[in-house]
């Protein structure tokens, strides 16, 4: 079994790799430092996908010492679930119940865009499209019959699939979709939605890693001052070896 | 000869006690280094540097870190999160991992390049070799303990080489993993030994330093300095270690620690090279990763393994190639027969067949990383036989060769 999994893998490993990689991500150009984009992801988060989806390595207060939010608005606004300011952002959600109600275990989404990449969540949550066939109706151009429901249908409205008529090596004619159209039905104007599933993005790219804006500023001191040294180092080391020769 | 030891004072007490004046001596301010060393020597004081951040971090960073199949994950992020400083120590732990490797890969390049393996030096390399083989041990051990899907699955690959080793194989990995997948029992055995190792390292660079001062250092020239001495027995073309190279050392470690930082603080991921992204996913038994490479590092023989063609249905050919492509360069003193060391003298011969080498190692390090395509596969056969041919024909073309005559004392 192991060796079967092993030479599966080998395999395999190729034509899994090429079928993912079939549309291009489109760009999430989000602003880390950009809070209020930030913020409003935070709010869109615990709202509409906390339901299911945990950020369970990450502390509520740290999200909000980060974004700028005082402890009364992060009671009201964030926490409903009357977890403490310092609790890890955790949910009810049993791993069991998503294999149940969704085929599999609901993801937890503090690291998703330090695997998948900003711009595939961005992309992701832009490509859902109507598939009568699959349990919830819709599917998925960049994550093909994924578990998840389109949440956000009600503000995006509803994206029909394109398809192309596309002829296998062996000569078979398929039916393949390639795109979706235009949404039809949501609340929000496809700029606005594009907005907020930016805001989402950063907000997930922040939780990644919250200390990226602080590494990248505390490296630039690191770099000046080994700079610094860098000329002090030389000047020594050509002193003492004006005698070599 | 000057004395070995301070009569008077706190100094004298110790030498009484203790050769302190007398290791200074020896190993530092009278440890006579050829004064023509050029940019590829700093690598080897470098990996030192590295060994020693790793220990320090890796201390640290064990002191948060839980090696349990069920915390381990969470206990990295909690590192990453709410340990204060802990991101440093993880992203300095984790660039430091492939800085070493980078440091040594370019040190052992540097003994290929000037012959520092060759006699008196056979001890010293096969020494050096040993640590390579440690660090590698030690590098594949660390690599299990985030228990991200990538550590999870590379270390099932890995271990099911040990299954294709006939007859005893199955029986074999099973003790290696300790259960019969890779679970917390393995991750717990592979801590430990990840605490130990390094500490072996220590005790092998220990010994490979004795041995180097032993024989004394090669150099760019490939010449023995001390075949030249003055009145007073030093080597004519030699420079006290202490402070020569210990001030130009600190240069070349400042220029390091900038590569390093800005590694460690800009791109910590390094475009997945260094953190891979699929390792950011908890490990997963039921769910293999769509590409499983391991670490950068290790691809060259990783792409080794996958070019042999399974036979007789087992992987075991692929697995023996992979070993004797790091066996092979205990040999490798007694493979060469040119008589001079450096490839600044030797023909063309050689010159074309380090190049080929080094662009092998290379290659096969880039196809390790990738899917294995039909093609891909066939590059990697050719780039095995390539890195092959290197160590098998050299008694022929280091024969063969025309060679330069070597100068009587170091060039600048």
């Amino acid at each position: 079994m192991k060796k079967l999994i092993f030479v599966a893998t080998l395999l395999f490993a190729p034509l899994l790799a090429m079928a993912s990689e079939e549309y291009t991500l489109e760009k999430a150009n989000i602003d880390l430092t950009d809070q209020a984009s930030l913020q409003r992801g935070a709010k869109y988060f615990v709202n509409y996908c906390m339901g299911c989806h945990s950020l369970k390595y990450m502390r509520y207060n740290r999200v909000a010492a980060d974004l700028g939010i005082g402890e009364a608005e992060l009671r009201q606004n964030l926490i409903f679930d009357g977890s403490k300011p310092g609790s890890l952002m955790d949910n009810a959600m049993r791993p069991e119940d998503g294999e149940a109600w969704f085929g599999t275990a609901v993801p937890d989404l503090t690291l998703i865009t330090r695997w998948r990449s900003p711009d595939w969540l961005y992309t992701y949550l832009k490509s859902f499209y109507a598939d009568p066939s699959r349990p919830y109706g819709v599917n998925n151009l960049i994550f093909p019959n994924v578990g998840m429901p389109h949440v956000l249908a009600g503000l995006q409205g509803v994206q029909e699939p394109v398809f192309a008529t596309h002829e296998t090596e062996s000569g078979e004619k398929v039916e393949k979709v390639v795109g979706v159209s235009h949404p039809t039905g949501g609340s929000l104007t496809p700029e606005a939605y594009d907005g907020m599933v930016r805001d989402l993005t950063a907000f997930l790219t922040y939780i990644g890693e919250p200390i990226r804006l602080e590494r990248q500023r505390l490296g630039v001191y690191v770099l000046l001052f080994l700079g610094l040294f860098f000329i002090v180092a030389y000047a020594l080391k050509k002193e003492y070896w004006k005698d070599v020769h | 000869m000057t004395t070995e030891t301070a009569t008077t004072g706190f100094l004298g007490w110790i030498d009484k006690r203790f050769p302190l004046t007398k290791v200074w001596r020896e190993h530092l301010s009278e440890y006579y280094a050829p004064k023509n060393f050029n940019f590829w020597y700093y690598f080897g004081s470098l990996a030192i540097l590295v060994l020693v951040i790793q220990i320090l971090t890796g201390v640290w960073l064990a002191m948060n870190y839980k090696p349990s199949a069920a915390d381990a994950f969470a206990s990295v992020e909690y590192i990453m999160r709410d340990v204060n400083w802990g991101w440093l120590l993880r992203y300095m732990h984790s660039t430091g991992a492939s800085f070493f490797f980078i440091a040594v890969y370019l040190h052992m390049f540097r003994a290929l390049l000037y012959g520092s393996y060759r006699k008196p030096r056979e001890l010293l390399w096969i020494i050096g070799v040993i640590l390579y083989l440690a660090m590698m041990a030690t590098a594949f051990f660390g690599y299990l303990l985030p228990w991200g899907q990538m550590s999870y699955w590379g270390a099932q690959v890995i271990v099911n080489l040990f299954s294709a080793v006939p007859v005893i194989g199955e029986d074999l990995s099973v003790w290696v993993r300790g259960d019969y997948v890779i679970s917390d029992a393995t991750l717990n055995r592979f801590f430990a030994f990840h605490f130990l190792l390094p500490f072996i390292l220590v005790a092998l660079v220990f010994i490979h330093i004795v041995a180097l001062h032993r024989v004394g250092s090669n150099n760019p020239d490939g010449i023995e300095i001390k075949e030249n001495k003055d009145e007073h027995g030093i080597p004519k073309d030699g420079i006290p270690f202490h402070p020569y190279y210990t001030v130009k050392d600190i240069v070349g470690v400042v220029v390091f620690l900038a590569v390093f930082a800005t590694v460690i603080f800009f791109a910590p991921d390094f475009g997945g090279l260094f953190l891979e992204a699929p390792n950011f996913q908890p490990a997963n038994p039921l769910k293999t990763p769509e590409h499983i490479a391991p670490v950068w590092y290790f691809t060259p023989f990783y792409a080794m393994l996958r070019a042999v063609p399974p036979m007789f249905g087992s992987q075991f050919p692929g697995v023996v190639v992979m070993f004797a492509a790091i066996l092979i360069m205990f040999f490798l003193p007694w493979l060469d027969r040119s008589p001079v060391k450096s490839i600044r003298y030797k023909g063309i011969l050689s010159k074309i067949a380090l190049t080929i080498f080094a662009i092998s190692f290379v290659a096969l390090a880039y196809l390790g990383l990738q899917p294995a395509t039909p093609i891909a596969t066939l590059m990697a056969r050719i780039f095995t036989g390539l890195y092959f041919a290197f160590f098998l024909l050299m008694p022929f073309y280091t024969k063969m060769e025309k060679t330069k005559p070597v100068p009587e004392r170091v060039t600048q």
